[in-house]
């Protein structure tokens, strides 16, 4: 008998399929983040290392393939592939949260591949806290990427409000996580309004993680800001899915 | 198989499905005919289970579309306009995570979808990516997909859009065939006038909403418009002499008479020779049977080719005879 679990396995591994035939499509959604570890990293002023730099790349590789992630959903709905699995007995919110598991996979094979390419530079890895900082961002992700297709779902038919929303957030998103230089260095209200970006605690704590540092408040604070936009991301994503037709 | 009673469905000020009552039995194979927004497809999407009714009520497979989605959407298939393999991915995975969601254990799905690969001649294709096959045979992967858990009912929507001739009497087969073998019930929308004709043995005409006929294509055709004979004379004095002989003619065009009757082929000799015998013998003669788009073009005013319909590729051309 089926039951959510199951219908969950049966999109995720569904979703997983494409990948796993063609595992080095990966790297082509992680060509901009590779040019700001290229091109930005050896710019950065002294006092901020590869180290403090890394995991900020990390996470914005993450959130670059995670916040597209919504697109092929929008192109099933063009297609019609959406539609006919509306039409199995698949629950609906297998069929969102089947998808959004699925983010899990890239998030882990980009961070081992942007690590791999920095360890010979002098990046220091420390297994136990990247492994840990790696849990908070899949969990982050998993919200992220159901946001995602939740937008997907809401666009429809109108791909230009897809990638405009999308592009209009992620930047300010990404700036204001101090993903790229230190927010401590900016103005009073570009500080406060990096205050309210659940990514910046995601960041502040991928920083502490892979430097080792586990038993810190920023792994807590991280861990609490992932779960939120976990928890908000199948929320809304799940609701968006049951009324999709 | 299908009980419906006052189906309806508004989207906001759009009256798409305007009270349909209709029934159809275990077996049958009806098609939905009608111009492009006559509410073919929403009646269908309700019945699908795609979108809700906004009032009236539908059984399908025994169950009650609102109510209990899921037993219905385990018992029908359902074949949509457009492509069910996502394009990214391969065919035969396609398939079978098509079983995995009906709920069939992997094995048996695929076991399944080799056969159903097997029947609609996909064997070579089946291990591509969907992308990279051509429309003809995307379709047979749709039809595939739909057919995998044996549904007692299935469900087609305009399933010969967009292919050329060749494929759709292929894809027309495959349907036939399906249904000689596994006796399912088949219910598609279709505007494609000799679809409806050669396929179907019933067709519900359906136009603003609404079924405005439902019968035999044969019946809708002898009831609503019958044959025409064209009669053609050397002089016009013998046309409108022959005219006044005649009970059934519709009209005079100079030397031409239109006659309207019901069954022309077996009335065609008697008349010639009561022609010849009055000494009005006719110099040319010509039947016209009708299509269903003379069915609709009585039923409605309108051609089914006008509104958008796509044009017809095989369909004699028949379309001049006047209401």
């Amino acid at each position: 008998m089926s039951n959510l679990v199951t219908d969950t396995g049966v999109v995720f591994s569904r979703e997983l399929r494409p990948m796993l035939r063609n595992p080095f499509g990966i790297v082509f959604s992680m060509v901009q983040p590779l040019v700001f570890l290229g091109l930005f990293a050896p710019l950065l002023p002294d006092d901020l290392s590869l180290q403090w730099f890394v995991p900020g790349i990390v996470v914005m590789s993450c959130l670059f393939g995670t916040s597209m992630t919504g697109s092929n959903l929008l192109f099933e709905i063009q297609t019609g592939s959406h539609e006919r699995m509306l039409v199995t007995p698949l629950r609906r919110p297998a069929l969102l949260i089947g998808r959004a598991l699925k983010e899990i996979v890239p998030v882990i094979a980009q961070a081992a591949v942007i690590v791999a390419i920095c360890l010979p530079f002098g990046f220091e890895l420390h297994l136990g806290g990247a492994l840990l900082g790696l849990v908070i961002l899949c969990v982050f992700c998993l919200g992220l990427g159901a946001l995602s297709y939740t937008l997907a779902l809401a666009a429809k038919n109108q791909e230009w409000l897809f990638w405009t929303v999308q592009q209009t957030l992620l930047f300010p998103l990404l700036l204001l996580a101090g993903m790229l230089l230190p927010v401590s260095e900016g103005p009073g209200w570009l500080q406060t309004l990096s205050t309210w970006n659940p990514l910046t605690y995601v960041v502040d704590a991928e920083r502490a993680l892979f430097a080792g540092d586990v038993w810190a408040n920023t792994t807590v604070t991280g861990a609490i800001a992932a779960a939120g936009v976990g928890a908000v991301g199948l929320l809304v994503g799940v609701r968006a899915m049951n009324r999709s037709d | 198989m299908i009980e419906t009673h006052e189906l309806t469905r508004h989207f906001k000020d759009v009256r798409a499905v305007q009270g349909i009552d209709l029934t159809v039995a275990p077996g049958e194979l009806v098609a939905l005919l009608g111009p492009n927004g006559a509410g073919k497809s929403t009646t269908l999407r309700m019945l699908t289970t795609l979108i809700a009714p906004t009032s009236g009520t539908a059984r399908v497979a025994g169950f009650d579309v609102v109510r209990h989605q899921r037993e219905v959407r385990r018992r029908i298939g359902y074949i949509g306009q457009g492509n069910g393999a996502g394009h990214s991915q391969r065919g035969r995975d396609e398939l079978i995570s098509q079983g995995r969601a009906y709920g069939m254990k992997v094995v048996a799905a695929r076991r399944r979808a080799a056969e159903l690969i097997d029947s609609l001649g996909l064997g070579e294709v089946a291990d591509r990516t969907v992308s990279t096959l051509s429309g003809g045979q995307r379709r047979r992967l749709d039809i595939a997909m739909g057919l995998i858990h044996a549904p007692e009912l299935l469900f087609l929507d305009e399933p010969s859009t967009g292919l050329d001739p060749q494929n759709r009497a292929n894809l027309q087969e495959h349907i036939l065939r399906l249904r000689e073998r596994h006796e399912t019930t088949i219910v598609l929308t279709t505007h494609y006038l000799d679809e409806a004709d050669s396929m179907a043995e019933r067709v519900i005409v359906i136009d603003h909403g609404r079924i405005i006929a439902d019968d035999t294509p044969a019946r809708l055709k002898t009831e609503h418009v019958g044959d025409r004979i064209i009669l053609g004379f050397d002089h016009e004095v013998d046309a409108a002499a022959a005219s006044a002989r005649i009970a059934h003619t519709l009209r005079r065009d100079g030397n031409r008479l239109t006659i309207s009757v019901p069954n022309a082929p077996r009335l065609v000799p008697d008349l010639l020779e009561d022609l010849r015998a009055a000494g009005l013998p006719a110099a040319e003669v010509e039947v016209r049977r009708p299509t269903l788009d003379d069915v609709f073009l009585t039923l409605t005013g309108r051609s089914l080719r006008e509104g958008g319909a796509a044009a017809e590729t095989t369909e004699r051309d028949n379309a001049l005879v006047e209401a």
